[in-house]
């Protein structure tokens, strides 16, 4: 490799920038340039809605300081790449700069997905991804919206209807599905969150789907129609039915691509030292049984990001996922999940456990295969530890044994109520088991928050 | 916002403005006989001479009556500054004992009357703004509209709240002759408690403490559902209420030392001062169990409970600082500045201050076994030099002032000689630690934001590595405002507790630690 190589990654977010810390840490003189039409400096796209809600200013979402990006000598260009000529390996900014690169990056994220609905272009209708989608929507809601309809029940249209609440909009919620996310969540966690929204006074509406956005005269959205026939009055429309690769730049090029980039295990695609990562990258097959093609989550973008690096710092290293996890919060509730558990099972392969608090907003299921041993977990309402439940993912726990240590597993506050003695029996009464419940100690039982 | 609150504020606001009226009533008349009772006696002849021409004279305010006062006084110790006769300059202030016994005022006559229009009507409204707060909402982390709120991100509101904490500090500390209404109004509270008439320091005392409450019960509503604040909470408020407040001046009823219990130098910076020995050393068996006490806790309460618990077992559940900056000044915790350069900053000033503690004290020590010999008066000007520079000034005007400005914890965080000690105990030697959750954390820096301590938990908490740090005071709000379940407070093993080098949990591909 040649020493003055320059590594040109497209796109500032998680994957792109992991890749450029990684890089720098393995390899002290490679020249890295980080480009970015969103923003400058890198920031939590999970926390835009934080900000939107005054819990945050958007700096609060940059987790380095701008001294960082200097100090580790990786270039920050503030620019929207139109086209790259991977012969010439230049890439063409929309301003009509160009810069050359060595081996490239492409990172570029997601954009939401738009199904062609009559009216989704109109203003006052959007998603929400980017830094420019929050300032859409921040001036778009100042006022005059009375009501606000937000379309696919996915995480990102849950968090538009908490943001959208804060202003006081009242919001209907379509969801095509019969329940809510319940092609990720099986039944009776759909259902728990579903509870939680409406107690929210958020009016969410099942098998409903968008039929058209109506038009007033001045061009912005005045009402919604379903395909149920029903017309919504409303000043502001979420589409929020999923994101698909924002590779619209590279459509046509010699770059393969289908969804996404299409990439091996190594993030390389068919041209030679071009990559993709995250959002935008596809596999040619899935990485995992439970994986699929395209990862769409923070955490795998920050895996894939890091591990390119240890490729393009010479040392091949192929994309091999752990246990899965994964985590959310609805409203207020959390959830965090650890390993497979699908939204439907066949009883003659998996056996399910699923316990739920008096409260209807405390829940933890765990699923096991016919010989008895851990397949992954939902908790919803509680924390529980990560690398507790990797472990015994990893070592095929049977299930008996991880609820017998389900208070190691814990990760609620100090003195928050103990829901693992509740779980523990519950599960001897549903297996017959007669695993040894936890004990309270004698602070728990004077302070502590009871079950 | 609900009716019911908006009476509270109304009410909150008249008693502020009837607590800041009341130090202008009334007239001041003063007499002889109240100079010889005010006065020590080897002052009181020239006190005496020296005020000949104010007796009888009915003055309408206090900056009259005190102007008249400085001129008087100040005329005879310039002279004899003048003349270099140190020996015989008055060093002494008597304006505050002689204002308050010169004055005239209905608040005076009815004290209680005025302390319910005040102090009083200020606590029911903020009790009405704040229990009603919430209702009809499920449990969670509220945070909603606080970078939008004028009073808690350095809008017109916090400016205003900051200039008042601060000019009530001033006030406090080195003009309280002017406010010898609002100690008068106290009065019969401190008579009911200790017998004894109220000082200032009585005042502040009890408006401390009332504010630890009203804003503690605000913490109740504001973390429905987290045990751990709403104990951690329950703790500050009762520390502050029996420990700081009422057994001290229950104290002096029973003729004891004055002595607060869980006051521990060197945040306590006097305990080892001469008259402080003198006072435990002649206070018979009360006197020396506190003198016996308060040194246990210093050699061995810091370290025992710091190991086991972290310095959270002090500066979050016990302190009256920490109970101040953690009820009343909750709302400006994300305020604290979270940049690289202020931990700098912040680590040179803390521990410099603590050094500067540990030596006066040495000295102080020193000087007083050596009976005096070894510096004689020097050590007196180190002591007001302490008094005024950090005692007063960081600790009070900036400590509390700032808090609009600069965070809740500006003292805890940059100059609390104690919190540098816990600091340095809870770094190298404790089983305490808040702990990542694996590769849970999605970086969206509401822990940072919110942490009072400008640690900038989100450095750590991303690259799964646990936040072991000296100033964290473990108030848990990192892992409260967590979205993702990924920061728990834990005291645990040391084996593992600090790891320089952490994986993130769930990636395979990598062997090595990043």
């Amino acid at each position: 490799m040649k020493n003055n190589r320059h590594v040109v990654i497209i796109g500032n977010g998680i994957s792109g920038v992991t890749c450029a810390r990684q890089l720098r840490k393995l390899d002290s003189h490679v020249k890295i340039t980080l480009i970015s039409g969103e923003s400058k400096y890198f920031f939590s796209r999970t926390a835009l809605m934080y900000v939107y809600m005054g819990h945050m200013k958007f700096e609060h979402t940059q987790p380095y300081e701008p001294w960082f990006w200097e100090k580790n000598r990786i270039d920050l260009v503030e620019g929207w790449v139109e086209s790259v000529d991977f012969t010439s390996k230049t890439l063409h900014f929309k301003s009509g700069d160009n810069l050359a690169y060595d081996d490239l990056v492409i990172a570029t994220g997601s954009k939401p997905n738009k199904f062609g609905w009559p009216g989704q272009d109109l203003m006052g209708v959007q998603g929400l991804y980017s830094k420019q989608d929050l300032e859409s929507m921040e001036s778009l809601t100042k006022e005059g919206v009375n009501r606000a309809v937000i379309v696919g029940g996915g995480l990102i249209g849950i968090e538009m209807a908490e943001m959208l609440a804060y202003k006081k909009i009242p919001v209907t919620f379509l969801v095509r599905e019969s329940g809510f996310w319940n092609n990720i969540l099986p039944k009776e966690e759909s259902e728990l969150v579903g509870r939680h929204i409406l107690e929210h006074h958020i009016d969410l509406r099942l098998e409903e789907e968008l039929a058209e956005i109506i038009s007033d005269q001045n061009g912005r959205v005045k009402a919604v129609k379903t395909k149920s026939g029903e017309e919504i009055l409303c000043q502001f429309v979420g589409l929020t039915a999923g994101v698909s690769p924002n590779i619209d730049f590279l459509k046509n090029s010699v770059l393969e691509v289908n969804r996404g980039v299409k990439v091996d295990f190594h993030f390389q695609t068919n041209i030679p030292n071009v990559y993709a990562i995250g959002d935008c990258a596809e596999f040619h097959q899935a990485p995992a049984e439970d994986r699929r093609p395209i990862e769409q989550v923070w955490y795998t973008g920050r895996m894939h990001g890091e591990t390119l690096a240890y490729t393009l710092n010479g040392q091949a290293t192929a994309y091999k996922p752990g246990v899965w996890f994964n985590s959310a919060k609805f409203l207020d509730i959390e959830y965090q999940t650890y390993g497979t558990v699908p939204p439907i099972w066949s009883a003659e392969e998996i056996t399910s456990f699923y316990w739920e608090h008096s409260s209807g907003k405390v829940a933890f299921r765990l699923l096991m295969n016919k010989s008895g041993e851990i397949k992954g977990v939902n908790n919803f309402g509680f924390r529980l530890r990560h690398e507790f439940f990797d472990r015994a993912i990893k070592e095929k726990w049977k299930g008996e044994n991880v609820i017998s240590k389900l208070e190691k597993a814990n990760f609620d506050p100090e003195f928050f109520a103990p829901y693992y003695l509740e779980i523990q029996k519950s599960f001897n009464a549903q297996f017959g088991t007669s695993i040894q419940t936890s004990k309270k100690t004698f602070i728990q039982k004077l302070f502590g928050a009871s079950v | 916002m609900k009716f019911i609150q908006k009476i509270g504020i109304l009410l909150f606001l008249i008693g502020v403005i009837a607590f800041s009226v009341i130090p202008f009533l009334g007239t001041y008349t003063l007499e002889k006989e109240q100079v010889f009772s005010q006065t020590k006696d080897i002052h009181q002849e020239k006190m005496v001479e020296i005020l000949e021409p104010m007796y009888g004279k009915e003055y309408n305010s206090n900056f009259s009556f005190l102007s008249d006062f400085n001129t008087n006084f100040n005329s005879y110790n310039d002279a004899l500054k003048e003349q270099a006769l140190w020996d015989q300059v008055i060093w002494d202030d008597y304006s505050f004992p002689l204002a308050k016994a010169s004055l005239h005022s209905p608040v005076k006559d009815q004290p209680l009357l005025f302390l319910m229009l005040s102090i009083g009507l200020a606590m029911i409204g903020g009790l009405l703004y704040n229990l009603p707060k919430y209702s009809g909402e499920p449990a969670g982390i509220k945070n909603n509209g606080i970078f939008h709120s004028a009073m808690k991100n350095r809008g017109w509101m916090g400016m205003i709240t900051g200039a008042y904490l601060i000019l009530f500090y001033i006030i406090l500390y080195w003009f309280p002759a002017y406010i010898v209404n609002l100690v008068a109004m106290v009065d019969p509270i401190s008579i009911l408690l200790s017998g004894n008439p109220a000082s200032q320091w009585f005042l502040y005392g009890l408006i401390y403490t009332i504010a630890i409450l009203v804003m503690g019960i605000r913490m109740f509503r504001k973390y429905r559902g987290n045990k751990y604040q709403q104990l951690r909470t329950a703790s500050v408020m009762f520390f502050q209420t029996a420990f700081a407040f009422l057994i001290p001046e229950i104290l002096v009823l029973f003729n004891q030392p004055y002595f607060d219990f869980k006051n521990i130098w060197p945040l306590d910076y006097d305990f080892f001062y001469a008259y402080q020995i003198d006072t435990f050393l002649s206070g018979g068996g009360v006197g020396m169990f506190m003198l016996i006490w308060g040194i246990l806790l210093i050699i061995i309460g810091v370290p025992v409970f710091t190991y086991f618990f972290g310095k959270r077992w002090y500066c979050s559940w016990v302190c009256g600082c920490g109970g101040l900056a953690e009820t009343v000044g909750d709302p400006y915790r994300q305020l604290s500045d979270k940049s690289l350069k202020a931990w700098k900053y912040e680590r040179i000033i803390i521990h410099s201050v603590l050094v500067l503690a540990v030596v006066m004290t040495v000295l102080t020590i020193a000087n007083y076994f050596s009976g005096f010999g070894l510096l004689g008066n020097v050590t007196n000007q180190l002591h007001s030099f302490y008094g005024f520079a950090i005692g007063s000034a960081f600790a009070g005007v900036v400590g509390t002032g700032f808090y609009p400005f600069m965070g809740n914890r500006v003292w805890c965080r940059f100059g609390c000689p104690l919190a540098a000690y816990l600091g340095l105990v809870q770094r190298f030697k404790s089983r305490f630690r808040i702990t990542t959750n694996g590769g849970q954390c999605i970086s969206c820096g509401n822990c940072s934001t919110y942490c009072e301590m400008g640690i900038d938990v989100r450095w750590y908490a991303q690259r799964g590595q646990n936040i072991v740090r000296s100033s964290c005071v473990g108030c848990g709000v990192c892992s409260s405002v967590c979205p993702r379940g990924v920061l728990k407070l834990e005291n645990d093993s040391e084996d593992g507790r600090i790891n320089e080098l952490p994986i993130i949990i769930g990636n395979d591909s990598i062997k090595l630690n990043a």
